[in-house]
C-alpha cells in the first residue's frame, strides 16, 4: 500500500513554511487543489455535527430507501438514516484513521529506522532482515489476520495500519540517517563528548524532519484506503459507525439495485478524498524530496530558466 | 550473474525463516483468545468442535506444548508436505490450495498483463511529451487509478449495466477446462479492475525514470546521429528505464495478492482470497496460518523471479 521510495539527506538550507506555500502555489497547482480537498475534508470532519442535517444514527423508518430529494440530498438507507449525514460523519472516521495511522507510521518508522541507521552493525542487520520478511507478506492478508485476532474497531484499525504501514518506511528513514551519519559535524559532536541521545535529537532529527512530513502526507491516502478495504471486507470498523468502506459493503451492496445511491456516494467520497490526499502528498514529496528536486522536478524549471536566459542574451 | 543469483537465493533462507516465525507468532501468541473464540464458535451439532472441551482442544492443537516445540513441529509438518488440516471440515490445506491457486494465478497473471498494457504506453507518452496536455491527462489518470478503490468500481460495474441494460457480470464460476471462453470472459472484468489499480504506480515510476534517462548524454548522441524517435525511445531509453520499474513491480506483488482478495470477494471467484476470507470468518486457525505462510512464500518467489528478470535486463549484473 505504500510506494517504495528512496530518499537521501535533505538540503541543509531551511526554507520555512511561507516559502513552501509560495512554491506550492507557483509550481504545483494540482498539489494546491489536493491540499484544498484535504482542508475541506478536515473542516467537514471537525464540524460534522454542524454540517450534517441529521445524526448518523437517526432512524426514520417511514423514509426507508428514500431516493435523493430536497429532504435527503443523497437519499436515505434501509432504516431511513439520512445518507448525506452518514457520508459527512464518514469523513470524520476517515480522518481519524488517516491522521492517526499516519502518525503511528511516522513514529514507528522513525524509532526503528533511527536505531537501525544510527547504530548499524548487528541491530541494523537484524532489523533489515525483519523488514524484508515483513514486506513479503501481502499486507491486506496479514492485516486482516491481525484484525481478526484482536477484534474490529477504530482504535485497532489505527494501530494495525499504523504499525504494518510503518514497516515499509523504515528503510527510507534508515537510508536518510545513514547519509547524514557520515557528516563531519557528527564526528565533531562526538569528539566534544555529546551523547548518542543528544546527537540524534539535535543533529539528526532536525536534518531528516522533512522526511517525516513526506511519510505522513504520502501514507495518509494508503491508510484511508486501507481502512475502507478492511471495513468493506468486514474487518475494520463495525456498523453502525459510518465508515465509507463499511457503508459500501453493507447497505451499499445489499440494496444496490433498489437504491443505487447507497453504492455510489461512499465510493465518490472516498475517491475524491484519496485523490486529493494523493495529489497533496505528491506535491509535498516533490517540493521536499531533494532527490526528485535535483532530478526530474528541477529539469523543467532549469529548462524554463535557460529559455529565459537565452531570450535575454538574444535581445 | 551466477554470483548474483546465488547470493540472491541464499538471502531467501533467513527471510523464509523469519517469515515463518512471524506467521507462527502472530497467530499463536494469542492462544488463550484463539481457544476461547473456537469454543464460542463451535458448531451446535456434529463436527469436531462440538464434542471436545477446552483442554482436549488445546492438546489437539498442540497448544499445551512450549512455543519452540510447536514451531518445530509446524515446520517439520510443512517439510513433509503437510500444510495443515481444517479444524471444522477435515479438508487438507494442500488439496484446497491445489484447487484454488490456479484461479488466483489466472486472475493475477491477467491483471499483471493488463496493468503493463495500460501503464507502459501511457508512461512512455507522458515522459516523451512532458508537460503536454496528454502528459497531464496521463498523470491525472495514474493518480486516479491509485485513488479510486477497486471494490467500489466493482460495485458500480454490478449496478449500472444491470439497471440500464439488464446485464450483470456472471457470478458462477466456470472452469477453464470446461469452457475456455466463458472462463476468460468471466476473468476479464476482475482482471481489468485489479490491473487498473496496479497500473498507476508503474506508470508514474516509468515516467520518472524515463525522464531521467531521456536527459542522458547517450540519448543526445542518438539524436545527433539522426536516429528516428521510435528507435531512441524504444531501444535506447525504454530498456534502461525498465530496470527501476521492475523493482517497483516486485514490490507490488504482495499488494496484488492483497487486491486479489477483494476482487475475488466481489466477483465471487473461488480463489485463494476467498479461501482465506472463509477460513478467517470460520476462525479456522490452522488454515489461516497455512494460507498466510503459503502466500508469503508465493510472494517471496515471485519477488525472486522479478529480481532475476532485473538481472537479465541489467547487463551490469548479467555479466558480473
Amino acid at each position: 500500500m505504500t510506494e517504495i521510495t528512496t530518499i537521501e539527506a535533505p538540503p541543509k538550507t531551511r526554507r520555512g513554511i511561507p516559502d513552501f506555500m509560495a512554491r506550492l502555489v507557483r509550481e504545483k497547482p494540482l498539489g494546491l487543489i489536493g491540499g484544498l480537498i484535504v482542508l475541506v475534508m478536515l473542516i467537514v470532519a471537525i464540524f460534522a455535527d454542524f454540517i450534517a442535517p441529521y445524526g448518523y444514527m437517526d432512524i426514520h423508518l417511514v423514509d426507508r430507501l428514500h431516493p435523493p430529494s430536497a429532504q435527503y440530498i443523497m437519499g436515505a438507507d434501509q432504516t431511513g438514516r439520512d445518507f448525506f449525514s452518514r457520508i459527512i460523519y464518514g469523513a470524520r472516521i476517515s480522518m481519524y484513521v488517516g491522521l492517526g495511522a499516519s502518525a503511528i507510521n511516522v513514529i514507528f518508522s522513525l524509532v526503528v529506522g533511527l536505531l537501525s541507521g544510527y547504530f548499524g552493525g548487528v541491530t541494523d542487520i537484524v532489523v533489515q532482515r525483519f523488514v524484508d520478511a515483513a514486506l513479503t507478506f501481502p499486507m491486506l492478508i496479514i492485516v486482516i489476520t491481525l484484525m481478526n485476532l484482536i477484534g474490529s474497531g477504530l482504535i485497532q484499525v489505527i494501530i494495525v495500519l499504523g504499525i504494518w504501514g510503518g514497516i515499509g518506511w523504515i528503510r527510507v528513514v534508515r537510508s536518510a540517517v545513514i547519509s547524514i551519519r557520515v557528516n563531519v559535524y557528527l564526528d565533531a559532536a562526538r569528539a566534544i563528548g555529546a551523547s548518542s541521545f543528544r546527537i540524534i535529537l539535535r543533529h539528526i532529527l532536525p536534518n531528516i524532519f522533512s522526511i517525516f512530513i513526506i511519510i505522513f502526507s504520502v501514507s495518509m491516502a494508503g491508510n484511508i484506503l486501507g481502512e475502507a478495504s478492511l471495513s468493506f471486507l468486514g474487518f475494520g470498523i463495525p456498523p453502525p459507525y459510518p465508515s465509507w468502506g463499511g457503508m459500501l459493503s453493507n447497505e451499499g451492496s445489499r440494496y444496490m439495485m433498489e437504491a443505487p445511491w447507497l453504492a455510489i456516494w461512499p465510493g465518490v467520497a472516498l475517491s475524491i478524498a484519496v485523490y486529493g490526499i494523493n495529489m497533496w502528498g505528491d506535491a509535498v514529496r516533490d517540493l521536499l524530496d531533494p532527490r526528485l528536486r535535483g532530478g526530474v522536478g528541477r529539469y523543467s524549471g532549469v529548462g524554463k530558466k535557460l529559455k529565459k536566459i537565452k531570450a535575454k542574451t538574444i535581445k | 550473474m551466477r554470483t548474483y543469483l546465488i547470493r540472491r537465493l541464499l538471502l531467501i533462507i533467513p527471510t523464509l525463516i523469519l517469515v515463518s516465525m512471524l506467521v507462527f507468532l502472530t497467530v499463536r501468541l494469542i492462544p488463550g483468545k484463539v481457544i476461547d473464540q473456537m469454543v464460542a464458535q463451535r458448531p451446535m451439532g456434529g463436527g469436531i468442535g462440538s464434542q471436545i472441551d477446552v483442554e482436549a482442544l488445546r492438546h489437539m492443537l498442540g497448544l499445551d506444548q512450549s512455543i519452540p516445540v510447536q514451531y518445530g513441529k509446524w515446520i517439520a509438518d510443512m517439510f513433509h508436505g503437510n500444510f495443515g488440516k481444517s479444524l471444522w471440515t477435515n479438508l487438507e490445506l494442500k488439496n484446497e490450495i491445489g484447487a484454488r491457486m490456479p484461479i488466483t494465478f489466472e486472475l493475477g497473471l491477467m491483471a499483471f498483463i493488463i496493468a503493463q498494457i495500460i501503464a507502459i504506453p501511457i508512461g512512455i507518452y507522458s515522459a516523451v511529451r512532458q508537460d503536454s496536455i496528454g502528459d497531464f491527462l496521463g498523470r491525472s489518470f495514474a493518480i486516479l487509478a491509485l485513488s479510486v478503490p477497486s471494490f467500489w468500481l466493482g460495485r458500480m460495474i454490478m449496478v449500472f449495466p444491470s439497471i440500464w441494460w439488464g446485464w450483470s457480470p456472471p457470478m458462477s464460476y466456470t472452469r477453464f477446462s470446461e469452457d475456455p471462453w466463458t472462463n476468460l470472459g468471466q476473468f476479464i472484468l476482475p482482471a481489468v479492475l485489479l490491473g487498473l489499480s496496479m497500473s498507476g504506480t508503474t506508470m508514474r515510476m516509468l515516467r520518472t525514470t524515463m525522464l531521467e534517462v531521456l536527459r542522458q548524454d547517450y540519448i543526445r548522441t542518438a539524436w545527433a546521429k539522426g536516429l528516428r524517435e521510435r528507435i531512441i525511445v524504444v531501444r535506447h531509453s525504454l530498456r534502461n528505464s525498465l530496470i527501476p520499474v521492475v523493482t517497483i513491480i516486485s514490490g507490488q506483488i504482495p499488494v496484488m495478492i492483497g487486491g486479489a482478495v477483494i476482487i475475488e470477494q466481489i466477483f465471487n471467484l473461488p480463489g485463494m482470497g476467498r479461501l482465506f476470507l472463509d477460513s478467517i470468518n470460520t476462525r479456522d486457525y490452522p488454515f489461516v496460518t497455512g494460507i498466510n505462510m503459503f502466500l508469503a512464500v508465493v510472494g517471496l518467489f515471485l519477488i525472486l523471479l522479478t529480481d532475476m528478470s532485473y538481472a537479465y535486463l541489467d547487463p551490469r549484473i548479467r555479466y558480473r
